[in-house]
């Protein structure tokens, strides 16, 4: 790793101002990407701007049919949230599933979306719970927020505070593993709500996170897990590795879109 | 037997845990000399490349350096190989010159081309980056078969990139044989190169004493002694008592630590250069491209069989990747470990194998837990799998029809070695009813309704351990002798430290070894202390492997240890005023026959080391000997691994549902620490079969570089085994012991892979290599799914 | 350079460490407790598991400077002085080690599953040590070892 100078403010606007004071500086949440990227040198920030010591971005509150989860709220705290719980069950299964347990412990869900890791599972709910994404600066939606292969719409400085999502009639996730890293090789989040279904798949495409529309439209009008059989991601659009071929993804996807909404019943 | 039990036969709880429990380990990477320095070793980023020139200016000159040295600075002698192989023609083997650090030409990734020694690690990190080596790429040798079409050379020097050409075997009369049989099954087997990814990474620190002129390694090694003969004859031309080796405690070798490696000569030989001790220990990212891998063989193997399937010949051709440098005992793997195994459990009167050994642009590739006999095993039970399937057999009754008998031992197989004794329809008998198989159909039907596939898989084995007889392992090719030493010391007041040359990384020796001396000379454990892995303390030793330890190392225990008694007993007969001959020796006491005078062994210590009166002419003061075991034989545990999978064809995932093993390792000492031996096997083994497999580009660079790519096996990937044992005893040693270290990875990988070809039979599958990943397994499905669907 | 403090195991202990050192390093190489280990450098090994304000983390993914403040538990910290932790005495008691460079992390892990789930099924418990990677018992005595400590601790 290479050395840095480290800074741990208090607070959002004290967080900022010292990203933006900083040459060539970061923020670090929960660390769980960032600290092993340091370690592999793959990285060389000026700055590491601390967000662990900023009370005003930890918490769960659920208002009406949204819950919000500020942006230093762990994996762990989302999983065993009785709130999250009860109004988004996948949601909570979702991060009960992130890695293993001490990265539940350590990671956050703003984190998580800034880095927007193809393989990571949260972008998925994001983008079929249809999330809207609060920074220090404004409002995004899911679908804006998640643009590219470990690129979002976030500008240099801007930071994650908060994500809303709308809670859906029923949702599920369902996560193929990475055999070897247990990052997802595919996973499905497929949700039905009040304007229609939604699927968003991570792990699998080329340009990150990406949302099916002949799932939903299929799923809008019958919401079965017979409904997407048949449907199939163009595997074109699909990553390939040693762990799983383009078209081997895409017979996931389906598989797991099926079991999804077996799953969310 | 003492107070509770400690003896042999009994699960004595280990001495060693309460350290390890609580963070009191003693590991390489914990100890910290004075003054110490830090090194990083710079490795090759390509996988074959011309050296042309290397600038170190600008790292000498960075903060905290204190050094840094090239293959030109290292003018010492090259890593030994301590095995030689004759090719069929009589040729010896090609051995090309293994630099610690590399001269003139890289030849795989990871391979040695600088060292940096500074006041931290992270200086010598990053002074590192200022080094620049001017590579000139070459092409790289990464497939065997490439290797052997010529093109480019791993070793320019020796002009082919064929180690050796090696057979056993007489191969017209086998070919006559195949010519009159009934039916001939043939099967392609690849056996996946591992990474043994013991979790402790290597680490060693190098240290010099410039008033005695003696020099100090520690470093995580099998085998202490072994390093200092390699690397003080070979390498540095350090004269034994000038250098003290130490393994302390050692996280888990499986192999991988035997080897003289260079990073442990490059500290040693670099410490008096910067006058300070110098530590190095591996990231895990270095591992994987550092440590010699295991495995990786191509096969071709055929069966010819009579009209009742009785196996009548076996012929085996063999291609062994080396990588691209002769390990320490690599050629003697995929030979004397591997095809002298092909007889299994099985009466096969004929057989040949060639094995060709091949260089690449990779890893070295040497012993992993098994060391040719997994090969073995699995070449031969996947064979024996398909000849049931084409003979229309069960797989139990065709490997009834060609088992050894119980009553054939001692067994001289076509390949050289001779079976002690072993019983094989009883493993069997006995595996097939701890695992339910009765209830199999059942479960199949249940599996069904679920819509999964399950299958079944046999694999039925012998190894042969305990390595081994110095006479037969010298004619073989080894440059050492495989004997064993021990030195029982007795202190005056009647405790005893051992003193071993095997060594424990993890097997448990500081208790089952304590075990064998409370039986024999009746003391609690409490009073017995295991001493190994120093050079400075231990008088020689050949270390752990081959799972030998208790076999050879214990029996050399056991030989001191008569030796002691029968010092003990003429001390006794001296002050108890009797005949040596009448003194009887039983639970720690030493008895005129026939009378009530006696002496515990305490009171014998203390009077070996106060002899007020003794007959000095006839009876040395003190009580301490020391004994050398070469063993007469190879020890031959066998047995049966049972596994049962359910596969789900929509996804290619297999999950193991019952693992079964019942293995005849000869007399158990502790029954808890064999058992977590073979759970630990087994684990490797199905790790092995559905899990684990080292990936290579086509340009050399390996993808499955750290465990995001490597698939190493996790708790969830696993059902609680079954493991039992069944004893025959070894009938040439006195503790009746063979081992039980590697019979978990040997038997289990086919049965596996039978289980998951049984599950997907029906779906036409019928073969599958290793590993069985979702992908393999969903690929193979989507392989044959017109032609099933058609049926 | 920047200095920490913390509390490790009960006692208060400060350093100057550098941005960049991880807790694991202060943990081994300034406070000298070798007893957290550094198996990986991808963060999934875990060896390095300590407990940070009680819950479990991997000190080789976390920064000294982040851990400014916190109450850190080691292995070394887990036994009452000569006696073991349940859970420690649970894998003595069913040979849940072998070469003992995994324990440290597999213990601190195994613990803030028995805390945190007292009741964890088999299943639970296999997947709880999804983070920990042990190469020596095939995980089965592991297992027992922590069934056993749900009903000590």
């Amino acid at each position: 790793m290479y050395d840095f100078a480290y800074h741990k403010p208090s607070s959002v606007a004290d967080a900022v101002a010292a990203r933006s004071g900083a040459e060539d500086g970061t923020y670090v949440a929960g660390g769980m990407t960032l600290v092993p990227t340091l370690k592999q040198r793959l990285a060389q920030p000026s700055d590491l701007v601390d967000l662990g010591g900023v009370g005003e971005l930890k918490g769960i509150s659920v208002s009406g049919n949204t819950v919000t989860i500020k942006a230093m709220t762990t994996h762990a705290a989302v999983a065993n949230s009785s709130e999250v719980q009860a109004a988004i069950p996948a949601l909570a299964a979702l991060a009960g599933g992130i890695g293993d347990p001490q990265v539940r412990n350590r990671g956050t869900i703003g984190g998580s979306i800034a880095n927007n890791d193809p393989a990571a599972d949260y972008p998925a709910a994001c983008l079929a719970l249809g999330a809207t994404i609060k920074t220090d600066k404004r409002e995004l939606s899911a679908d804006d927020f998640f643009t590219g292969l470990f690129e979002t719409a976030l500008e240099d400085g801007e930071m994650v505070v908060s994500i809303s999502f709308p809670k859906p009639e029923k949702a599920a996730y369902q996560k193929f593993d990475n055999p070897a890293s247990r990052y997802a090789l595919v996973g499905v989040f497929a949700a039905k709500t009040g304007s229609g279904a939604r699927v968003a798949v991570t792990g699998a495409g080329q340009d990150g996170v990406f949302r099916v529309p002949a799932m939903e439209s299929a799923l809008s009008t019958n919401w079965s897990a017979g409904a997407v059989d048949g449907i199939a991601v163009d595997a074109g659009t699909l990553n390939a590795d040693i762990h799983a071929s383009a078209e081997y993804r895409a017979h996931l996807i389906t598989v797991m879109a099926k079991r999804a909404v077996s799953a969310a019943g | 037997m003492p107070e509770g039990g400690t003896g042999i036969g009994a699960a004595v709880k280990r001495v060693e845990d309460k350290r390890f429990l609580t963070g009191r380990g003693n590991y390489t990477d914990d100890i910290n000399r004075p003054n110490q320095s830090h090194a990083y070793i710079l490795r090759s980023p390509h996988a074959h490349a011309a050296i042309n020139g290397i600038d170190t200016g600008a790292a000498k000159s960075a903060p905290g350096v204190l050094a840094v040295f090239t293959g030109e600075d290292m003018e010492t002698g090259g890593l030994p190989c301590g095995w030689q192989v004759h090719s069929k023609d009589g040729s010896p083997m090609h051995e090309p010159p293994h630099p610690p650090l590399a001269k003139g030409k890289v030849r795989h990734v990871g391979d040695q081309v600088a060292v940096v020694i500074a006041d931290t690690y992270a200086q010598a990190k990053d002074a590192a980056e200022l080094i620049a080596v001017d590579y000139g790429p070459l092409p790289a040798v990464v497939g065997m078969n490439d290797a052997l079409k010529g093109g480019s050379l791993v070793h320019d020097e020796i002009g082919t990139n064929l180690c050796y050409d090696w057979e056993i075997g007489d191969e017209a009369q086998i070919d006559e044989a195949f010519a009159k049989a009934h039916h001939v099954t043939e099967i392609d087997i690849v056996n996946n190169r591992l990474i043994p990814n013991a979790m402790e990474p290597r680490a060693a620190v190098g240290e010099y004493d410039r008033a005695t002129d003696e020099y100090t390694l520690f470093t995580t090694s099998q085998n202490p002694h072994v390093i200092r003969l390699l690397m003080g004859a070979f390498v540095l031309s350090i004269p034994e008592h000038k250098l003290r080796v130490v393994a302390p405690d050692v996280g888990g070798g499986f192999g991988s630590k035997i080897y003289h490696y260079a990073e442990e000569a490059i500290v040693t030989w670099a410490a008096p250069r910067v006058g300070r001790p110098i530590k190095w220990t591996a990231e895990r990212s270095e591992s994987f491209i550092s440590d010699a891998h295991g495995r990786d063989h191509i096969s071709k193997a055929k069966m010819a069989m009579d009209s009742e399937g009785k196996f009548l010949a076996l012929k085996v051709e063999t291609k062994a990747n080396m990588g691209a440098y002769l390990s320490t005992f690599a050629p003697c793997v995929p030979t004397y470990l591997y095809a002298t195994l092909l007889a299994g459990v099985y009466t096969t009167p004929l057989i040949y194998c060639n094995v060709k050994a091949i260089f690449t642009n990779t890893v070295p590739v040497d012993a992993y837990r098994g060391a040719g006999r997994p090969e073995a095993t699995y070449l031969l039970e996947r064979l024996v799998a398909k000849c049931a399937h084409e003979m229309k057999m069960s797989q139990t009754d065709i490997r009834r029809a060609n088992f050894i008998p119980a009553d054939a031992f001692p067994y001289q197989t076509p390949v050289a070695l001779q079976y002690d004794s072993g019983n094989y329809t009883a493993t069997l008998n006995k595996a097939e009813l701890a695992h339910d198989v009765a209830g199999f159909a059942a479960r199949k039907a249940a599996s069904m309704a679920k819509g999964k596939s399950r299958g079944i898989g046999y694999s039925t084995y012998v190894e042969a351990c305990g390595i081994a007889p110095s006479a037969v392992v010298g004619s073989l090719g080894a440059r050492a002798g495989l004997y064993e030493s021990a030195e029982v010391r007795v202190h005056p007041t009647g405790s005893v430290t051992v003193f071993t040359g095997s060594h424990s990384h993890g097997q448990g020796h500081e208790t089952t070894f304590a075990q064998l001396v409370s039986e024999r000379l009746g003391l609690p454990m409490a009073n017995i202390e295991i001493s190994h892995g120093d050079t400075n303390k231990v008088q020689f030793g050949m270390g752990t492997y081959g799972s030998r330890s208790l076999a050879v190392g214990g029996e050399a225990i056991v030989k001191a240890m008569d030796k002691v008694v029968t010092k003990a007993k003429k001390i006794a007969a001296h002050i108890l005023e009797a005949s040596e001959s009448d003194i009887e020796f039983k639970d720690g006491v030493f008895t005129v026959a026939g009378t009530d005078r006696s002496m515990a062994f305490g009171e014998v210590a203390l009077a070996a080391y106060v002899p007020h009166n003794f007959p000095h002419d006839e009876l040395e003061p003190g009580l301490d000997e020391k004994a050398f075991y070469d063993p007469l034989n190879f020890t031959f545990p066998g047995g049966c691994h049972i596994c049962e999978v359910e596969v789900d064809p929509d996804t290619g995932v297999v999950s193991v549902e019952r693992m079964t093993a019942v293995d005849d390792v000869g007399r158990v000492i502790n029954p808890m620490i064999v058992e977590g031996q073979i759970h630990g096997g087994l684990a490797q083994g199905i790790g092995q079969a559905l899990l684990e497999g080292c990936v290579y580009d086509a340009d050399g660079q390996l993808v499955t570089g750290s465990y995001m790519d490597y698939c190493m096996p996790r708790a969830d990937n696993f059902p609680n085994f079954s493991a039992g044992t069944e004893v025959t005893l070894c009938a040439h040693n006195s503790l009746g012991v063979k081992g039980c270290g590697e019979v978990g990875a040997i038997g289990s990988p086919p049965a596996v892979i039978n289980a998951v070809v049984d599950a997907l039979w029906d779906l036409g599958v019928h073969d599958m290599p290793m590993p069985a990943t979702p992908q393999a397994v969903w690929k193979a499905i989507q392989a044959v799914a017109p032609a099933a669907a058609a049926e | 350079m920047p200095t920490v403090s913390m509390t490790v195991n009960g006692k208060q202990v400060s350093g100057e460490v550098e941005g960049r050192t991880l807790l694991v390093q202060f943990l081994r190489e300034n406070l000298h407790m070798t007893g957290t280990h550094v198996g990986c450098d991808t963060s999934q090994c875990g060896a390095c598991v300590v407990h940070v304000n009680g819950d479990s983390m991997k000190s080789c993914t976390l920064l000294a400077v982040q851990a400014d403040g916190t109450d850190v538990t080691t292995i070394e910290g887990l036994a009452d002085g000569d006696t073991l932790h349940p859970m420690q005495e649970a894998f003595r008691d069913n040979h849940g080690l072998q070469c003992g460079f995994c324990t440290p992390g597999m213990v601190m892990s195994a613990v803030d599953l028995v805390k945190k789930n007292p009741k964890a099924s088999e299943h639970e418990i296999r997947e709880w040590l999804e983070g920990n990677i042990c190469r020596c018992t095939g995980y089965h005595n592991i297992v027992k070892s922590i069934q056993q400590a749900q009903q000590t601790m």
